[in-house]
Protein backbone atom coordinates (compact mmCIF):
# COMPACT_ATOMS: atom_id res chain seq x y z
CA UNK A 1 0.00 0.00 0.00
CA UNK A 2 1.32 3.45 -0.85
CA UNK A 3 1.72 6.11 1.73
CA UNK A 4 -1.29 8.16 0.61
CA UNK A 5 -3.48 5.08 0.53
CA UNK A 6 -2.41 4.14 4.04
CA UNK A 7 -2.99 7.70 5.21
CA UNK A 8 -6.47 7.91 3.75
CA UNK A 9 -7.38 4.52 5.19
CA UNK A 10 -6.25 5.70 8.62
CA UNK A 11 -8.29 8.90 8.32
CA UNK A 12 -11.42 6.88 7.56
CA UNK A 13 -11.00 4.55 10.54
CA UNK A 14 -12.31 5.27 14.03
CA UNK A 15 -8.89 6.27 15.42
CA UNK A 16 -8.43 8.43 12.34
CA UNK A 17 -11.67 10.26 13.02
CA UNK A 18 -10.63 10.67 16.65
CA UNK A 19 -7.34 12.12 15.49
CA UNK A 20 -9.12 14.66 13.26
CA UNK A 21 -11.44 15.66 16.12
CA UNK A 22 -8.45 16.05 18.42
CA UNK A 23 -6.62 18.26 15.94
CA UNK A 24 -9.68 20.44 15.40
CA UNK A 25 -10.80 20.77 19.02
CA UNK A 26 -7.50 20.80 20.87
CA UNK A 27 -4.34 21.15 18.85
CA UNK A 28 -5.18 23.82 16.28
CA UNK A 29 -6.96 26.05 18.82
CA UNK A 30 -4.12 25.60 21.33
CA UNK A 31 -1.41 26.52 18.82
CA UNK A 32 -3.19 29.25 16.90
CA UNK A 33 -5.65 30.67 19.44
CA UNK A 34 -4.80 34.28 18.66
CA UNK A 35 -5.33 33.78 14.94
CA UNK A 36 -8.62 31.88 15.10
CA UNK A 37 -10.50 33.41 18.00
CA UNK A 38 -12.85 36.09 16.64
CA UNK A 39 -12.89 38.06 19.93
CA UNK A 40 -10.66 38.89 22.87
CA UNK A 41 -11.36 36.13 25.45
CA UNK A 42 -10.82 38.48 28.40
CA UNK A 43 -12.60 41.61 27.21
CA UNK A 44 -15.97 42.19 28.83
CA UNK A 45 -18.68 43.92 26.85
CA UNK A 46 -21.77 44.89 28.80
CA UNK A 47 -23.83 45.56 25.70
CA UNK A 48 -23.52 41.98 24.51
CA UNK A 49 -24.22 40.17 27.79
CA UNK A 50 -25.79 36.68 27.68
CA UNK A 51 -26.28 36.60 23.92
CA UNK A 52 -27.65 33.18 22.85
CA UNK A 53 -25.69 31.09 20.31
CA UNK A 54 -26.23 31.32 16.58
CA UNK A 55 -29.21 29.09 15.58
CA UNK A 56 -30.67 29.60 19.06
CA UNK A 57 -31.73 33.18 18.47
CA UNK A 58 -28.26 34.70 18.38
CA UNK A 59 -26.12 36.13 15.62
CA UNK A 60 -23.06 34.86 13.77
CA UNK A 61 -20.99 37.40 15.65
CA UNK A 62 -21.06 35.18 18.74
CA UNK A 63 -21.70 31.73 17.31
CA UNK A 64 -21.65 30.02 20.72
CA UNK A 65 -23.18 32.95 22.60
CA UNK A 66 -21.69 35.16 25.30
CA UNK A 67 -21.34 34.89 29.08
CA UNK A 68 -22.48 37.09 31.94
CA UNK A 69 -19.82 39.69 31.17
CA UNK A 70 -20.45 39.65 27.44
CA UNK A 71 -17.32 37.65 26.63
CA UNK A 72 -17.47 35.44 23.55
CA UNK A 73 -17.85 31.79 24.62
CA UNK A 74 -16.35 30.51 21.35
CA UNK A 75 -13.19 32.59 21.75
CA UNK A 76 -12.82 31.58 25.38
CA UNK A 77 -13.08 27.89 24.51
CA UNK A 78 -10.42 28.32 21.82
CA UNK A 79 -8.06 29.99 24.25
CA UNK A 80 -8.90 27.37 26.88
CA UNK A 81 -7.38 24.68 24.65
CA UNK A 82 -3.92 26.11 25.39
CA UNK A 83 -4.31 25.35 29.08
CA UNK A 84 -5.80 21.89 28.57
CA UNK A 85 -2.93 20.93 26.24
CA UNK A 86 -0.16 22.66 28.17
CA UNK A 87 -1.10 21.39 31.63
CA UNK A 88 -1.64 17.83 30.48
CA UNK A 89 1.63 17.71 28.53
CA UNK A 90 3.78 19.19 31.31
CA UNK A 91 2.01 17.24 34.06
CA UNK A 92 2.25 13.90 32.29
CA UNK A 93 5.85 14.45 31.26
CA UNK A 94 6.90 15.23 34.82
CA UNK A 95 4.72 12.48 36.30
CA UNK A 96 6.14 9.97 33.82
CA UNK A 97 9.72 10.98 34.57
CA UNK A 98 9.24 10.73 38.33
CA UNK A 99 7.23 7.52 38.15
CA UNK A 100 9.55 5.82 35.65
CA UNK A 101 12.69 6.69 37.58
CA UNK A 102 11.27 5.44 40.86
CA UNK A 103 9.71 2.37 39.25
CA UNK A 104 13.04 1.46 37.68
CA UNK A 105 14.86 1.85 40.97
CA UNK A 106 12.24 -0.17 42.84
CA UNK A 107 12.15 -2.98 40.33
CA UNK A 108 15.87 -3.16 39.68
CA UNK A 109 17.47 -2.54 43.05
CA UNK A 110 14.70 -4.30 45.03
CA UNK A 111 15.09 -4.47 48.81
CA UNK A 112 14.61 -1.34 50.86
CA UNK A 113 14.13 0.89 47.82
CA UNK A 114 11.38 -1.32 46.48
CA UNK A 115 9.53 -1.51 49.80
CA UNK A 116 9.68 2.23 50.39
CA UNK A 117 8.73 3.30 46.88
CA UNK A 118 5.84 0.86 46.57
CA UNK A 119 4.55 1.89 49.98
CA UNK A 120 4.65 5.49 48.79
CA UNK A 121 2.57 4.46 45.76
CA UNK A 122 -0.01 2.84 48.04
CA UNK A 123 -0.22 6.00 50.07
CA UNK A 124 -0.68 8.31 47.12
CA UNK A 125 -3.45 6.02 45.90
CA UNK A 126 -5.10 6.12 49.33
CA UNK A 127 -5.13 9.92 49.62
CA UNK A 128 -8.09 11.46 47.84
CA UNK A 129 -6.52 13.71 45.18
CA UNK A 130 -9.29 16.28 45.31
CA UNK A 131 -8.92 16.72 49.05
CA UNK A 132 -5.16 17.11 48.66
CA UNK A 133 -5.78 19.82 46.09
CA UNK A 134 -8.34 21.49 48.33
CA UNK A 135 -5.92 21.58 51.24
CA UNK A 136 -3.06 22.91 49.11
CA UNK A 137 -5.25 25.43 47.33
CA UNK A 138 -6.30 27.02 50.57
CA UNK A 139 -2.64 27.79 51.38
CA UNK A 140 -1.41 29.09 48.09
CA UNK A 141 -4.66 29.93 46.38
CA UNK A 142 -5.43 28.36 43.04
CA UNK A 143 -2.39 28.32 40.74
CA UNK A 144 -0.84 26.57 37.75
CA UNK A 145 1.92 25.10 39.90
CA UNK A 146 -0.64 23.59 42.22
CA UNK A 147 -2.46 21.86 39.36
CA UNK A 148 0.81 20.48 37.99
CA UNK A 149 1.79 19.23 41.43
CA UNK A 150 -1.54 17.46 41.96
CA UNK A 151 -1.33 15.92 38.48
CA UNK A 152 2.15 14.54 39.20
CA UNK A 153 0.96 13.27 42.58
CA UNK A 154 -1.98 11.47 41.03
CA UNK A 155 -0.27 9.84 38.05
CA UNK A 156 3.32 9.00 39.07
CA UNK A 157 2.16 5.88 40.91
CA UNK A 158 0.67 4.31 37.77
CA UNK A 159 3.98 4.72 35.97
CA UNK A 160 5.98 3.49 38.95
CA UNK A 161 3.86 0.34 39.33
CA UNK A 162 3.90 -0.57 35.66
CA UNK A 163 7.58 0.17 35.16
CA UNK A 164 8.49 -1.78 38.30
CA UNK A 165 6.51 -4.82 37.14
CA UNK A 166 8.22 -4.83 33.74
CA UNK A 167 11.64 -4.21 35.24
CA UNK A 168 11.18 -7.18 37.56
CA UNK A 169 10.61 -9.39 34.53
CA UNK A 170 13.39 -7.87 32.42
CA UNK A 171 16.14 -7.98 35.05
CA UNK A 172 16.00 -11.78 35.11
CA UNK A 173 16.68 -12.06 31.39
CA UNK A 174 19.97 -13.17 29.95
CA UNK A 175 20.95 -9.91 28.31
CA UNK A 176 21.00 -8.19 31.70
CA UNK A 177 23.19 -10.91 33.20
CA UNK A 178 25.47 -10.66 30.19
CA UNK A 179 25.77 -6.90 30.55
CA UNK A 180 26.67 -7.38 34.18
CA UNK A 181 29.35 -9.91 33.32
CA UNK A 182 30.78 -7.42 30.87
CA UNK A 183 31.14 -5.01 33.75
CA UNK A 184 28.25 -2.60 33.20
CA UNK A 185 27.32 -0.61 36.29
CA UNK A 186 23.85 -0.91 37.81
CA UNK A 187 23.07 2.61 36.68
CA UNK A 188 24.16 1.82 33.13
CA UNK A 189 22.09 -1.36 33.02
CA UNK A 190 18.96 0.48 34.11
CA UNK A 191 19.51 3.34 31.72
CA UNK A 192 20.83 1.52 28.63
CA UNK A 193 19.33 -1.95 28.88
CA UNK A 194 16.08 -1.86 30.83
CA UNK A 195 14.68 1.57 29.96
CA UNK A 196 14.68 1.15 26.14
CA UNK A 197 12.61 -1.99 26.61
CA UNK A 198 9.86 -0.25 28.53
CA UNK A 199 9.57 2.93 26.48
CA UNK A 200 6.55 1.58 24.62
CA UNK A 201 4.73 0.91 27.86
CA UNK A 202 5.48 4.40 29.09
CA UNK A 203 4.23 6.00 25.89
CA UNK A 204 0.99 3.99 25.96
CA UNK A 205 0.41 4.73 29.62
CA UNK A 206 1.14 8.41 29.08
CA UNK A 207 -1.33 8.63 26.20
CA UNK A 208 -4.02 6.86 28.19
CA UNK A 209 -3.43 9.33 31.04
CA UNK A 210 -4.00 12.46 28.94
CA UNK A 211 -7.77 12.14 29.26
CA UNK A 212 -7.55 11.51 32.99
CA UNK A 213 -5.35 14.56 33.46
CA UNK A 214 -7.52 16.89 31.36
CA UNK A 215 -10.56 15.86 33.40
CA UNK A 216 -8.64 16.24 36.66
CA UNK A 217 -7.45 19.72 35.72
CA UNK A 218 -10.93 20.74 34.63
CA UNK A 219 -12.46 19.36 37.83
CA UNK A 220 -10.01 21.27 40.02
CA UNK A 221 -10.63 24.46 38.07
CA UNK A 222 -14.37 23.90 38.26
CA UNK A 223 -14.18 23.64 42.06
CA UNK A 224 -12.20 26.89 42.16
CA UNK A 225 -8.99 25.18 43.32
CA UNK A 226 -7.22 24.75 39.99
CA UNK A 227 -6.33 27.37 37.45
CA UNK A 228 -7.08 30.87 38.74
CA UNK A 229 -9.66 33.19 37.17
CA UNK A 230 -10.10 34.93 34.76
CA UNK A 231 -8.10 32.44 32.69
CA UNK A 232 -10.50 30.78 30.23
CA UNK A 233 -9.65 27.23 31.35
CA UNK A 234 -12.44 24.85 30.32
CA UNK A 235 -13.33 23.84 33.87
CA UNK A 236 -13.68 27.47 34.88
CA UNK A 237 -15.89 28.18 31.86
CA UNK A 238 -18.28 25.42 32.94
CA UNK A 239 -18.27 26.83 36.48
CA UNK A 240 -19.07 30.32 35.10
CA UNK A 241 -22.33 29.08 33.66
CA UNK A 242 -23.35 26.79 36.49
CA UNK A 243 -25.65 29.25 38.22
CA UNK A 244 -27.10 30.37 34.89
CA UNK A 245 -27.97 26.93 33.57
CA UNK A 246 -31.68 27.69 33.75
CA UNK A 247 -31.54 30.74 31.51
CA UNK A 248 -28.24 30.56 29.60
CA UNK A 249 -27.29 26.92 29.16
CA UNK A 250 -24.69 27.59 26.45
CA UNK A 251 -22.13 29.06 28.86
CA UNK A 252 -21.59 25.70 30.58
CA UNK A 253 -22.61 23.40 27.78
CA UNK A 254 -20.08 24.17 25.04
CA UNK A 255 -16.89 24.19 27.15
CA UNK A 256 -17.94 20.83 28.62
CA UNK A 257 -18.53 19.53 25.11
CA UNK A 258 -14.98 20.57 24.22
CA UNK A 259 -13.67 18.57 27.18
CA UNK A 260 -15.80 15.58 26.22
CA UNK A 261 -14.67 15.57 22.57
CA UNK A 262 -11.02 16.03 23.48
CA UNK A 263 -10.94 13.33 26.13
CA UNK A 264 -12.95 10.91 24.02
CA UNK A 265 -10.66 11.24 21.02
CA UNK A 266 -7.55 10.96 23.20
CA UNK A 267 -8.93 7.77 24.73
CA UNK A 268 -9.71 6.24 21.35
CA UNK A 269 -6.22 7.13 20.13
CA UNK A 270 -4.66 5.76 23.29
CA UNK A 271 -6.41 2.42 22.83
CA UNK A 272 -5.33 2.28 19.20
CA UNK A 273 -1.76 3.13 20.14
CA UNK A 274 -1.75 0.39 22.76
CA UNK A 275 -2.86 -2.14 20.18
CA UNK A 276 0.05 -1.17 17.96
CA UNK A 277 2.83 -0.75 20.52
CA UNK A 278 1.81 -3.26 23.14
CA UNK A 279 0.04 -6.16 21.43
CA UNK A 280 0.24 -8.35 24.55
CA UNK A 281 -2.49 -6.37 26.29
CA UNK A 282 -4.79 -6.23 23.29
CA UNK A 283 -7.29 -8.70 24.71
CA UNK A 284 -7.72 -6.79 27.96
CA UNK B 1 2.16 1.69 58.32
CA UNK B 2 0.24 3.28 55.47
CA UNK B 3 -2.05 4.72 58.07
CA UNK B 4 0.87 6.22 60.00
CA UNK B 5 2.17 8.06 56.95
CA UNK B 6 -1.35 9.20 56.13
CA UNK B 7 -1.67 10.75 59.60
CA UNK B 8 1.60 12.65 59.11
CA UNK B 9 0.53 13.85 55.69
CA UNK B 10 -2.87 14.85 57.00
CA UNK B 11 -1.35 16.65 59.95
CA UNK B 12 1.18 18.60 57.90
CA UNK B 13 -1.30 19.37 55.15
CA UNK B 14 -3.72 20.99 57.48
CA UNK B 15 -0.93 23.06 59.01
CA UNK B 16 0.10 24.25 55.62
CA UNK B 17 -3.36 25.58 55.00
CA UNK B 18 -2.83 28.87 56.78
CA UNK B 19 -3.49 30.12 60.27
CA UNK B 20 -6.94 29.26 61.61
CA UNK B 21 -6.63 32.08 64.12
CA UNK B 22 -6.90 34.57 61.27
CA UNK B 23 -10.05 32.93 60.10
CA UNK B 24 -11.66 32.73 63.52
CA UNK B 25 -11.11 36.24 64.77
CA UNK B 26 -12.50 39.41 63.25
CA UNK B 27 -10.06 41.58 61.29
CA UNK B 28 -9.81 44.15 64.08
CA UNK B 29 -8.76 41.63 66.79
CA UNK B 30 -6.00 42.83 69.12
CA UNK B 31 -2.60 41.18 69.35
CA UNK B 32 -3.55 39.94 72.85
CA UNK B 33 -6.67 38.20 71.54
CA UNK B 34 -4.64 36.51 68.79
CA UNK B 35 -2.06 35.24 71.27
CA UNK B 36 -4.70 33.99 73.69
CA UNK B 37 -6.52 32.03 71.03
CA UNK B 38 -3.28 30.61 69.62
CA UNK B 39 -2.32 29.40 73.09
CA UNK B 40 -5.81 28.07 73.74
CA UNK B 41 -5.69 25.97 70.56
CA UNK B 42 -2.16 24.77 71.33
CA UNK B 43 -0.82 26.24 68.09
CA UNK B 44 2.14 27.91 69.86
CA UNK B 45 3.81 24.60 70.62
CA UNK B 46 6.39 22.97 68.30
CA UNK B 47 5.00 20.90 65.44
CA UNK B 48 6.18 17.50 66.67
CA UNK B 49 4.55 18.12 70.05
CA UNK B 50 1.34 19.09 68.27
CA UNK B 51 1.59 15.92 66.20
CA UNK B 52 2.02 13.64 69.21
CA UNK B 53 -0.91 15.35 70.92
CA UNK B 54 -2.93 14.94 67.72
CA UNK B 55 -2.21 11.20 67.52
CA UNK B 56 -2.77 10.65 71.23
CA UNK B 57 -6.14 12.36 71.04
CA UNK B 58 -7.02 10.67 67.77
CA UNK B 59 -6.49 7.24 69.30
CA UNK B 60 -9.02 8.18 71.96
CA UNK B 61 -11.42 9.27 69.24
CA UNK B 62 -10.86 12.95 69.94
CA UNK B 63 -10.07 15.00 66.85
CA UNK B 64 -10.54 18.40 68.43
CA UNK B 65 -13.26 20.96 68.25
CA UNK B 66 -14.47 22.36 64.98
CA UNK B 67 -13.50 25.98 64.64
CA UNK B 68 -16.19 26.83 62.13
CA UNK B 69 -19.15 24.95 63.58
CA UNK B 70 -18.76 26.17 67.16
CA UNK B 71 -19.48 23.84 70.03
CA UNK B 72 -19.17 20.65 67.99
CA UNK B 73 -16.28 18.24 67.80
CA UNK B 74 -14.69 17.73 64.41
CA UNK B 75 -15.74 14.10 64.32
CA UNK B 76 -19.36 14.99 65.12
CA UNK B 77 -19.48 17.53 62.32
CA UNK B 78 -18.19 14.98 59.82
CA UNK B 79 -20.15 11.99 61.07
CA UNK B 80 -23.39 13.99 61.05
CA UNK B 81 -22.92 14.56 57.35
CA UNK B 82 -21.87 11.00 56.65
CA UNK B 83 -25.33 9.39 56.24
CA UNK B 84 -26.16 11.76 53.39
CA UNK B 85 -22.98 10.78 51.54
CA UNK B 86 -23.43 7.08 52.23
CA UNK B 87 -27.01 7.16 50.99
CA UNK B 88 -25.97 8.85 47.77
CA UNK B 89 -22.87 6.67 47.37
CA UNK B 90 -24.88 3.53 48.10
CA UNK B 91 -27.43 4.39 45.45
CA UNK B 92 -24.62 5.18 43.01
CA UNK B 93 -22.98 1.80 43.67
CA UNK B 94 -26.33 0.07 43.27
CA UNK B 95 -26.93 1.82 39.94
CA UNK B 96 -23.47 0.98 38.67
CA UNK B 97 -23.73 -2.69 39.60
CA UNK B 98 -27.28 -3.16 38.33
CA UNK B 99 -26.47 -1.44 35.05
CA UNK B 100 -23.00 -2.69 34.31
CA UNK B 101 -22.92 -6.37 35.30
CA UNK B 102 -25.73 -7.50 32.95
CA UNK B 103 -24.47 -5.15 30.26
CA UNK B 104 -20.92 -6.46 30.54
CA UNK B 105 -22.04 -10.09 30.57
CA UNK B 106 -24.37 -9.71 27.60
CA UNK B 107 -21.76 -7.73 25.67
CA UNK B 108 -19.36 -10.63 26.11
CA UNK B 109 -21.92 -13.30 25.22
CA UNK B 110 -23.09 -11.48 22.11
CA UNK B 111 -19.64 -10.36 21.10
CA UNK B 112 -19.48 -7.87 18.20
CA UNK B 113 -23.27 -7.54 18.17
CA UNK B 114 -24.90 -4.08 18.19
CA UNK B 115 -25.34 -4.55 21.95
CA UNK B 116 -21.61 -5.07 22.39
CA UNK B 117 -20.86 -1.98 20.34
CA UNK B 118 -23.38 -0.01 22.36
CA UNK B 119 -21.67 -1.15 25.55
CA UNK B 120 -18.28 -0.04 24.30
CA UNK B 121 -19.69 3.37 23.36
CA UNK B 122 -21.09 3.68 26.89
CA UNK B 123 -17.73 2.66 28.30
CA UNK B 124 -15.97 5.25 26.18
CA UNK B 125 -18.44 7.98 27.12
CA UNK B 126 -18.10 7.09 30.80
CA UNK B 127 -14.37 7.59 30.71
CA UNK B 128 -14.59 10.80 28.76
CA UNK B 129 -17.40 12.72 30.46
CA UNK B 130 -16.30 15.09 33.18
CA UNK B 131 -18.57 14.32 36.17
CA UNK B 132 -19.18 17.96 37.05
CA UNK B 133 -20.36 18.76 33.54
CA UNK B 134 -22.51 15.64 33.32
CA UNK B 135 -24.10 16.67 36.63
CA UNK B 136 -24.91 20.13 35.29
CA UNK B 137 -26.24 18.80 32.00
CA UNK B 138 -28.42 16.20 33.75
CA UNK B 139 -29.75 18.94 35.99
CA UNK B 140 -30.42 21.15 33.00
CA UNK B 141 -32.24 18.48 31.00
CA UNK B 142 -34.14 16.49 33.62
CA UNK B 143 -34.68 19.02 36.38
CA UNK B 144 -34.89 22.39 34.63
CA UNK B 145 -36.26 21.58 31.17
CA UNK B 146 -38.35 18.47 31.78
CA UNK B 147 -39.06 19.12 35.45
CA UNK B 148 -38.97 15.43 36.34
CA UNK B 149 -36.70 15.85 39.35
CA UNK B 150 -35.94 18.64 41.82
CA UNK B 151 -32.80 20.62 40.90
CA UNK B 152 -30.89 20.34 44.17
CA UNK B 153 -30.92 19.96 47.93
CA UNK B 154 -31.45 17.23 50.47
CA UNK B 155 -34.52 15.04 50.15
CA UNK B 156 -35.98 11.67 49.27
CA UNK B 157 -35.32 9.40 46.33
CA UNK B 158 -36.36 11.94 43.71
CA UNK B 159 -33.60 14.27 44.96
CA UNK B 160 -31.05 11.49 44.84
CA UNK B 161 -31.57 10.06 41.36
CA UNK B 162 -29.73 12.70 39.33
CA UNK B 163 -26.69 13.04 41.63
CA UNK B 164 -26.42 9.26 41.95
CA UNK B 165 -26.57 8.76 38.18
CA UNK B 166 -23.92 11.46 37.66
CA UNK B 167 -21.75 9.75 40.24
CA UNK B 168 -22.32 6.23 38.89
CA UNK B 169 -21.70 7.03 35.25
CA UNK B 170 -17.94 6.63 35.29
CA UNK B 171 -18.18 3.46 37.38
CA UNK B 172 -20.72 1.94 34.97
CA UNK B 173 -18.21 2.41 32.19
CA UNK B 174 -15.30 0.90 34.09
CA UNK B 175 -17.30 -2.02 35.49
CA UNK B 176 -18.87 -2.86 32.14
CA UNK B 177 -15.46 -3.05 30.52
CA UNK B 178 -14.04 -5.19 33.29
CA UNK B 179 -17.01 -7.57 33.38
CA UNK B 180 -16.95 -7.93 29.62
CA UNK B 181 -13.28 -8.80 29.36
CA UNK B 182 -13.46 -11.19 32.34
CA UNK B 183 -16.46 -12.94 30.79
CA UNK B 184 -14.78 -13.23 27.40
CA UNK B 185 -11.88 -15.00 28.98
CA UNK B 186 -14.07 -17.41 30.94
CA UNK B 187 -16.41 -18.14 28.01
CA UNK B 188 -13.39 -19.26 26.07
CA UNK B 189 -12.37 -21.85 28.66
CA UNK B 190 -12.71 -25.61 28.36
CA UNK B 191 -15.16 -26.16 31.19
CA UNK B 192 -17.66 -23.69 29.74
CA UNK B 193 -17.47 -25.47 26.39
CA UNK B 194 -17.93 -28.74 28.25
CA UNK B 195 -20.98 -27.41 30.09
CA UNK B 196 -22.47 -26.47 26.73
CA UNK B 197 -21.68 -29.87 25.27
CA UNK B 198 -23.38 -31.48 28.27
CA UNK B 199 -26.55 -29.84 26.99
CA UNK B 200 -27.11 -27.29 29.74
CA UNK B 201 -29.20 -24.32 28.71
CA UNK B 202 -27.48 -21.17 27.62
CA UNK B 203 -28.67 -19.26 30.69
CA UNK B 204 -27.35 -21.81 33.16
CA UNK B 205 -24.00 -21.91 31.43
CA UNK B 206 -23.68 -18.13 31.32
CA UNK B 207 -24.83 -17.23 34.80
CA UNK B 208 -24.05 -20.28 36.86
CA UNK B 209 -20.85 -21.53 35.30
CA UNK B 210 -19.22 -18.64 33.53
CA UNK B 211 -20.30 -15.56 35.49
CA UNK B 212 -19.46 -17.06 38.86
CA UNK B 213 -15.87 -17.36 37.80
CA UNK B 214 -15.73 -14.07 36.01
CA UNK B 215 -17.23 -12.21 38.99
CA UNK B 216 -13.91 -12.02 40.78
CA UNK B 217 -12.66 -9.31 38.45
CA UNK B 218 -15.47 -6.82 39.12
CA UNK B 219 -15.19 -7.57 42.84
CA UNK B 220 -11.58 -6.45 42.94
CA UNK B 221 -12.70 -3.20 41.41
CA UNK B 222 -14.92 -2.39 44.38
CA UNK B 223 -11.98 -1.10 46.38
CA UNK B 224 -11.29 1.53 43.73
CA UNK B 225 -15.02 2.13 43.48
CA UNK B 226 -15.35 2.96 47.16
CA UNK B 227 -12.50 5.43 46.99
CA UNK B 228 -13.65 7.19 43.87
CA UNK B 229 -17.17 7.56 45.20
CA UNK B 230 -15.84 9.52 48.15
CA UNK B 231 -13.78 11.72 45.87
CA UNK B 232 -16.68 12.03 43.47
CA UNK B 233 -18.89 13.15 46.32
CA UNK B 234 -16.95 16.42 46.55
CA UNK B 235 -17.87 17.34 42.97
CA UNK B 236 -21.39 15.96 42.81
CA UNK B 237 -22.46 17.24 46.22
CA UNK B 238 -21.19 20.67 45.28
CA UNK B 239 -23.21 20.81 42.07
CA UNK B 240 -26.41 19.47 43.64
CA UNK B 241 -25.96 21.22 47.01
CA UNK B 242 -26.27 17.82 48.70
CA UNK B 243 -25.11 18.33 52.30
CA UNK B 244 -22.76 15.33 52.67
CA UNK B 245 -19.11 14.99 53.63
CA UNK B 246 -17.86 16.02 50.19
CA UNK B 247 -19.55 19.40 50.37
CA UNK B 248 -18.45 19.64 54.00
CA UNK B 249 -14.81 19.14 53.00
CA UNK B 250 -15.01 22.11 50.63
CA UNK B 251 -16.74 24.25 53.26
CA UNK B 252 -14.24 23.29 55.97
CA UNK B 253 -11.22 24.11 53.84
CA UNK B 254 -12.68 27.43 52.79
CA UNK B 255 -13.38 28.19 56.46
CA UNK B 256 -9.89 26.92 57.44
CA UNK B 257 -11.37 24.54 59.93
CA UNK B 258 -8.21 22.44 60.65
CA UNK B 259 -9.73 19.75 62.84
CA UNK B 260 -12.57 19.08 60.43
CA UNK B 261 -10.22 19.02 57.42
CA UNK B 262 -7.91 16.61 59.23
CA UNK B 263 -10.75 14.34 60.14
CA UNK B 264 -12.32 14.32 56.68
CA UNK B 265 -9.06 13.48 54.89
CA UNK B 266 -8.13 10.89 57.48
CA UNK B 267 -11.60 9.42 57.37
CA UNK B 268 -11.57 9.17 53.56
CA UNK B 269 -8.13 7.55 53.59
CA UNK B 270 -9.08 5.07 56.32
CA UNK B 271 -12.33 4.28 54.54
CA UNK B 272 -10.39 3.55 51.36
CA UNK B 273 -7.81 1.33 53.09
CA UNK B 274 -10.57 -0.50 54.97
CA UNK B 275 -12.59 -1.05 51.79
CA UNK B 276 -9.56 -2.63 50.18
CA UNK B 277 -9.02 -4.86 53.18
CA UNK B 278 -12.62 -6.07 52.93
CA UNK B 279 -12.11 -6.72 49.23
CA UNK B 280 -9.09 -8.90 49.98
CA UNK B 281 -11.18 -10.97 52.38
CA UNK B 282 -14.10 -11.27 49.94
CA UNK B 283 -11.63 -12.19 47.24
CA UNK B 284 -10.48 -15.12 49.33
CA UNK B 285 -14.07 -16.21 49.94
CA UNK B 286 -14.90 -16.23 46.25
CA UNK B 287 -11.71 -17.86 45.10
CA UNK B 288 -10.29 -20.38 47.59
CA UNK B 289 -7.06 -20.68 45.62
CA UNK B 290 -6.07 -17.22 46.80
CA UNK B 291 -6.70 -18.09 50.44
CA UNK B 292 -4.20 -20.92 50.34
CA UNK B 293 -1.37 -18.81 48.98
Amino acid sequence: MGRTARLSRFMLSVPGAAFIVLVIVLIIPALFADLIAPHDPYKANIRSRLEPPFLFGGTTEFILGTDRLGRDVFSRIIHGAKFALGISMVGILLGAVVGTALGLIAGFLRGWWDATIMRAVDITFALPSILLALALASVSGPSFELVIFVVIFVIWGYFARQVRAETLALRELDFVARARVLGASEYRIMWKYILPNIVNTIVVLGTLQIGVVIILEATLSFLGIGIPRPTPAWGLLVADGRQLIVSSWWISFFPGLAILLTVMSVNVLGDALRDVLDPKSRSV
Amino acid sequence: MSLFVVTIVVFSLSHLTGDPVDAMLPDDATQQQIEDLTKHLGLDRPYHVQYVTFIGNALRGDFGQSTKWRGKSASTVVLERLPATLKLGGLAILISVVASIPLGVLAAVYRNSPLDRGASVIALLGQSLPAFWLAIVLMWIFAVTLGWFPTSGLGGLSYMILPAVAMAWFQVAALTRLTRSAMLEVLDSEYVKFAKVKGLTENVVIWKHAFRNAAIVPVTYFGVLAGSLLTGSVVIETVFAWPGTGLLALEAIRGRDFPVVQFVVLFFAVFYLFANLVIDVVYGLIDPRIRQD
